[in-house]
């Protein structure tokens, strides 16, 4: 069994400091790292040292601690959210990565990210328990969303408040089904659905699972099944790991 | 003041646990509320401040009236306490701090700090 995990390498990532969260992107070509040194570094491989992972670039945009980072289904893009209570995103520019956009209006730490299906959307959970739903306009948009320059301009189209007691340290969006779970520090999971006739410049969602208790502790981390529908996992601090089939309730 | 949160929250987890608040068939009346702020003012009042030789009462860091004990349902209670820290007239200050110490990431990663762990435990001591 000792030779089934092999060690490839080890980088300092983050030092003197912690490594809270890591994420491969979808063409599984890069490495995104993040943590308390407020620091995001990408980390790659040179074309012929496919072993060797190198950091690509270092993201310095974020004035707190890094929570969360992830990456755009489709698109060479990053999102990170933080402890300074803000989303970035970052893209590839020439051979460097950069900032090209913050999105405000959390009033707490950022802790969890995730992007819809289409990745046209973007959900983040906060500390304020509010989920943000952001949405990005291209430039030369339909809608009249102002952009700089060539980037495209993320605006906040949704905010489900008052549904969580606690923050929110996690949100999953399902890219089968749409659906939205949360993980809450008041021990419930909770899941929303956009409601089917809903104007996509200003969606509304609507609750459709509310488990209390789900764990007997804080609910830390969300994740959908990527082939089967319904199926999601969830770990709480208090150590256990639960497996839950959802189905959209009828009529909602 | 990073060393003011890790010690206040780690102190307070410590000291909640230990008293083991919860009571079976409790009646949800305001009076035992009341009383069991009392009791948690009781545990945290004497903790010492890691830097000055008197404890969190003496520095007004903490009063009876900063504890307050909701019932949540029955066994379960949510246990507010309020303070101070001992930077005058600033409000910004009690902003960093609350935030802080309400990120169990950084306070976790904070107490892995043998230092930091070994001055909260040293002004945790109960007085001989």
């Amino acid at each position: 069994m000792k030779d089934s995990l092999v060690l490839l390498g080890r980088v300092p990532a983050h030092p003197d400091s912690r490594c809270w969260f890591l994420a491969w992107n979808p063409a599984g070509t890069l490495l995104a790292s993040c943590g308390g040194d407020r620091r995001i570094r990408i980390w790659g491989t040179e074309v012929d040292e496919e072993d060797e992972y190198e950091c690509v670039s270092v993201l310095n945009s974020h004035t707190q601690d890094v929570k969360h980072v992830v990456w755009h289904p489709s698109q060479e893009l990053l999102a990170s959210a933080s402890y300074d209570d803000t989303v970035k995103l970052y893209r590839e520019e020439e051979d460097d990565w950069v900032c090209c956009a913050t999105l405000e209006g959390h009033e707490s730490t950022v802790w969890s990210l995730a992007f819809d299906p289409s990745g046209q959307r973007l959900a983040s959970c906060s500390d304020d328990r509010t989920v943000r739903i952001w949405r990005q306009y291209l430039p030369g948009n339909e809608q009249g969303v102002a952009c700089s320059g060539s980037d495209p301009s993320w605006k906040c189209i949704c905010t489900l408040s008052g549904f969580h007691s606690r923050t929110i340290y996690d949100i999953a969006w399902c890219q089968l089904t749409g659906a939205l779970a949360t993980a809450c520090g008041d021990d419930a999971i909770r899941v929303f659905q956009e409601d089917p006739n809903s104007d996509p410049q200003q969606p509304t969602f609507s609750l459709t699972a509310h488990l209390h208790q789900a764990h007997s502790q804080d609910v830390n981390c969300v994740a959908w099944n990527p082939k089967e529908p319904g199926l999601l996992a969830s770990c709480s601090d208090d150590g256990e790991v639960a497996f839950w089939k959802y189905q959209r309730p009828e009529g909602l | 003041m990073q060393r003011v949160s890790g010690l206040l929250s780690w102190t307070l987890s410590r000291v909640l646990w230990l008293s083991g608040l919860s009571e079976p068939g409790a009646a949800r009346q305001p009076r035992i509320m009341e009383e069991k702020a009392l009791e948690v003012y009781d545990l945290i009042r004497t903790i010492r401040d890691p830097e000055k030789p008197n404890t969190l009462e003496e520095l007004e860091v903490v009063s009876e009236s900063c504890v307050e004990v909701q019932e949540i349902n029955e066994e379960e209670y949510l246990v507010i306490i309020r303070f101070t820290p001992t930077v005058p007239h600033c409000s910004l200050a009690t902003l960093i701090v609350n935030k802080q110490i309400n990120d169990k990431e950084r306070v976790a990663a904070a107490m892995e700090n043998p230092n930091l762990r070994e001055i909260v435990e040293q002004c945790v001591l109960e007085p001989d």
